[in-house]
């Protein structure tokens, strides 16, 4: 009954280790090309295809802080206006075609900052105007289209755009933007109000415009292409739209950005040459495979069978840390490798201690099997006490919540996780896995140790 | 065999080390990076080198530098490759800057271009103190608690304190006499080190606890040296793999963590030392000096 359970047990490991390995593979050998996960189990299509996230000091790219200048800005408006500046900013950089751009704000006392990674950015000056520029919200009307003009129109976005003419209705005119729900239908709509200024101008394009579009323009991009419906005197206005409460929210936002502009200052940049992370993750690589190799040595040298044991769940632990990356998606840093790296060294920890604590079991008489769960037993609570310290440092570095008070950099972060998967990862390989081995592999070399342990 | 018995030739042995150290800190200080006082580094790869020059010590490109850079470091790394930090400046400027260099030297990559703002950087000094404290608190708490006795929280934290001013004490003399500066990593791989002390340090006391159980009659100088004597081949062993890991990522890895793979190393070793050498005497220390009161 117990051989059953333990090699069902094992078959899991075994099984585990097979398809971690699988993903942990790189999806290109050679010239052989690896078959994404792709298939279809009870009628539902399953497609995976985990690749490592590289990180900016890796792949390049470039990193900026930026600070909103919020003066003028009522301190009430200040995180909705930086929250509209990252809003902003994170569709101009959809929009230049930036895949896997990270934008987040994060606010420090009195200052409001952005923090912004792009890439493969490999024109910081080019990159900074595209993100740095004010908001520019503004109305126009759109041109009554001829057939043929229609036509080009669905073919090409810019002609499309071209058909728009400004008026001079823009931003500096909008007073305030926001999501509401209609009285009377119950739908989410946004009003807009317009200051003294543009209330007069409002009324006058709305009357001489009549069933009209009147667009409004963000960037030089239309967010909404409503019809003029009935002339609005009181500089009031309700769009209603196909949009959801959320939606709504999010528009009146990107329009109170238009109407308040932040100016924003670059506090921090970095800019990382592609070129200088390929030539150290090569190295850090190597670096990686070739201390496993001589920790693998060592501790079958040191410890013969059982080494050989620990050698194995480490191995184990390689694989199942760089699968681990790839679907969690652990964005890879330099330090991350290097942190990785590390814990390659401290995951044999725990054997060590465990294999330490059977020599003396078996010094003092046990039997083989008798010692090695006892060696188990007793080596636990070490290593769950001491493992803790290097959880909390881990925490502190990773700052989950963000705090301000805590660094929020992206390398210290990337180290800190790898860090902290790696210090979990081995307590289950250390422990459990090799536990599973040395129970399935201990009948084969149990009289070797007795010798060994005696001598 | 009574290996406490050589309590303070350990204490020399960490005087020796600490001492150094702590001059430096005190005399010549860290060496800071722009991460802590803001300005900014260029990392420069020239295309081609005809007249084989070493560029950081050449003075005709140090003049072309000058002219068009307030600059305070240039270090060379590798072929035709150099290091330039200094006053903080915009893209403008640095555009104008690599087009200088390109007209004298020809062809060249711009690898990395870093700028921080004075403000972010004493930001950071506060970050880090902040994440020391916490990190020391927490782990004071964490093992006074554990071990039920203040004297184990305290000495585990002492033992920290004498790995955490070795490893700063290190990189200050590295910064005095090699230029080396502290950074960003720095902090991280401090931090770092700190768990690794605290580490070691639990499983000893927590052997001595397990043989306090057991030998409810034997004093506690015995135990200490039992649990030291039992603990010391894992100590060792487990160090031995550490170090292998680091060892081959500060010979074989790339060049921008390889400082910080030294501080790690660093660490590792006087964790692996504190915490049978010093955390354990200190341990004893307290124990007599308590009791003879």
């Amino acid at each position: 009954m117990k051989k059953r359970s333990l090699a069902k047990s094992l078959f899991l490991v075994f099984f585990l280790t097979i398809l971690a390995g699988f993903i942990a593979l790189p999806s290109k050998i050679f010239n052989y090309d690896k078959p994404a996960i792709d298939f279809y189990f009870l009628g539902r299509h399953i497609y995976k295809d985990y690749q490592l996230r590289k990180g900016l000091d890796i792949q390049g790219g470039m990193q900026v802080t930026l600070e909103a200048m919020m003066d003028g800005i009522e301190e009430a408006d200040r995180l909705t206006a930086l929250e509209a500046a990252r809003e902003i900013i994170a569709r101009r950089v959809d929009l230049y075609g930036i895949s896997e751009a990270l934008i987040q704000t994060a606010q420090k006392d009195d200052s409001y900052r952005l923090l912004i990674e792009l890439p493969g950015i490999s024109d910081p000056a080019q990159a900074l105007n595209l993100v740095g520029q004010t908001a520019e919200l503004d109305f126009r009307l759109q041109q009554v289209l001829s057939e043929e003009q229609m036509l080009e129109a669905t073919m090409s976005p810019q002609i499309w755009l071209d058909s728009f003419v400004p008026t001079d209705l823009t931003g500096q005119q909008l007073k305030r933007a926001q999501a509401e729900f209609d009285q009377q239908t119950g739908q989410p709509v946004i009003s807009l109000e317009m200051n003294d200024n543009g209330r007069e101008l409002f009324a006058t394009i709305t009357k001489e415009n009549l069933n009209e579009v009147l667009a409004i323009f963000i960037d030089g991009y239309p967010i909404m292409t409503p019809v003029i419906s009935s002339p609005i005197l009181d500089g009031r206005a309700a769009i209603s739209g196909a949009f959801t409460i959320d939606e709504a929210k999010n528009l009146a936002i990107q329009l109170n950005a238009g109407a308040l502009p932040v100016n924003i200052k670059v506090l921090e940049q970095k800019n990382i040459g592609a070129s200088l992370g390929e030539e150290s993750i090569q190295k850090s690589v190597r670096a990686g495979v070739i201390g496993l190799s001589l920790v693998l040595l060592f501790m079958i040298l040191y410890y013969g069978y059982l080494g050989f044991v620990a050698s194995l769940s480490l191995l184990i632990y390689a694989i199942l840390t760089i699968a681990l990356y790839k679907i969690l998606g652990v964005v890879l840093t330099l330090p991350g490798i290097a942190g990785m790296i590390l814990t390659i060294g401290m995951a044999v920890d725990a054997n060590i201690l465990i294999f330490e604590r059977m020599k003396e079991e078996l010094r003092s008489g046990h039997s083989p099997e008798r010692a090695m769960e006892l060696g188990f037993g007793r080596a636990w609570d070490s290593i769950k006490d001491a493992n803790l310290a290097s959880i909390i440092t881990a925490l502190v570095l990773i700052n989950p919540f963000n705090f301000s008070f805590l660094n929020t950099s992206g390398l210290v972060k990337g180290f800190g996780l790898t860090f902290l998967l790696g210090t979990l990862l081995s307590l289950f390989t250390g422990v459990v896995i090799s536990r599973l081995l040395l129970r399935a592999f201990l009948p084969l070399f149990a009289k070797k140790l007795i010798k060994g342990g005696k001598s | 065999m009574n290996l406490m018995r050589y309590k303070n030739f350990y204490f020399a042995i960490s005087l020796l080390f600490l001492l150094p150290g702590i001059f430096s800190l005190i005399f010549f200080g860290l060496r800071p990076s722009i991460d802590f006082t803001g300005g900014s580094a260029l990392e420069i790869q020239f295309a081609q080198n005809p007249e084989n020059l070493v560029f950081a010590t050449d003075s005709g490109f140090q003049e072309i530098l000058a002219a068009n850079y307030d600059y305070s470091v240039l270090q060379s790394v590798g072929e035709a490759r150099v290091i330039v930090k200094g006053k903080e400046i915009n893209n403008q400027e640095k555009d104008q800057l690599i087009e200088t260099l390109e007209q004298n030297y020809g062809e060249l990559e711009l690898l990395r271009f870093e700028t921080v703002g004075p403000s972010l950087g004493s930001e950071l000094l506060n970050k880090t103190f902040i994440a020391l404290l916490i990190v020391a608190f927490s782990i004071t708490i964490y093992v006074w608690r554990q071990f039920n006795e203040l004297k184990y929280g305290v000495c585990a934290i002492l033992a920290m304190l004498h790995d955490t001013l070795i490893l700063l004490g290190a990189f200050s003399l590295l910064g005095y006499f090699g230029g080396v500066e502290v950074d960003l990593l720095f902090v991280t791989a401090l931090l770092t080190a700190m768990s690794f002390s605290v580490h070691d340090t639990i499983i000893v006391y927590d052997r001595i606890r397990e043989l306090k159980r057991r030998n409810p009659r034997a004093s506690f100088a015995e135990i200490a040296n039992a649990a030291v004597l039992e603990t010391l081949s894992r100590s060792i062993n487990n160090s031995m793999t550490i170090i292998i890991m680091l060892l081959t990522l500060v010979v074989l890895g790339g060049e921008s963590t390889r400082l910080f793979a030294v501080a790690l190393l660093v660490g590792a070793i006087t964790g692996t030392y504190s915490s049978t050498f010093t955390a354990v005497p200190l341990l004893l220390s307290w124990d007599r000096f308590f009791r003879k009161k």
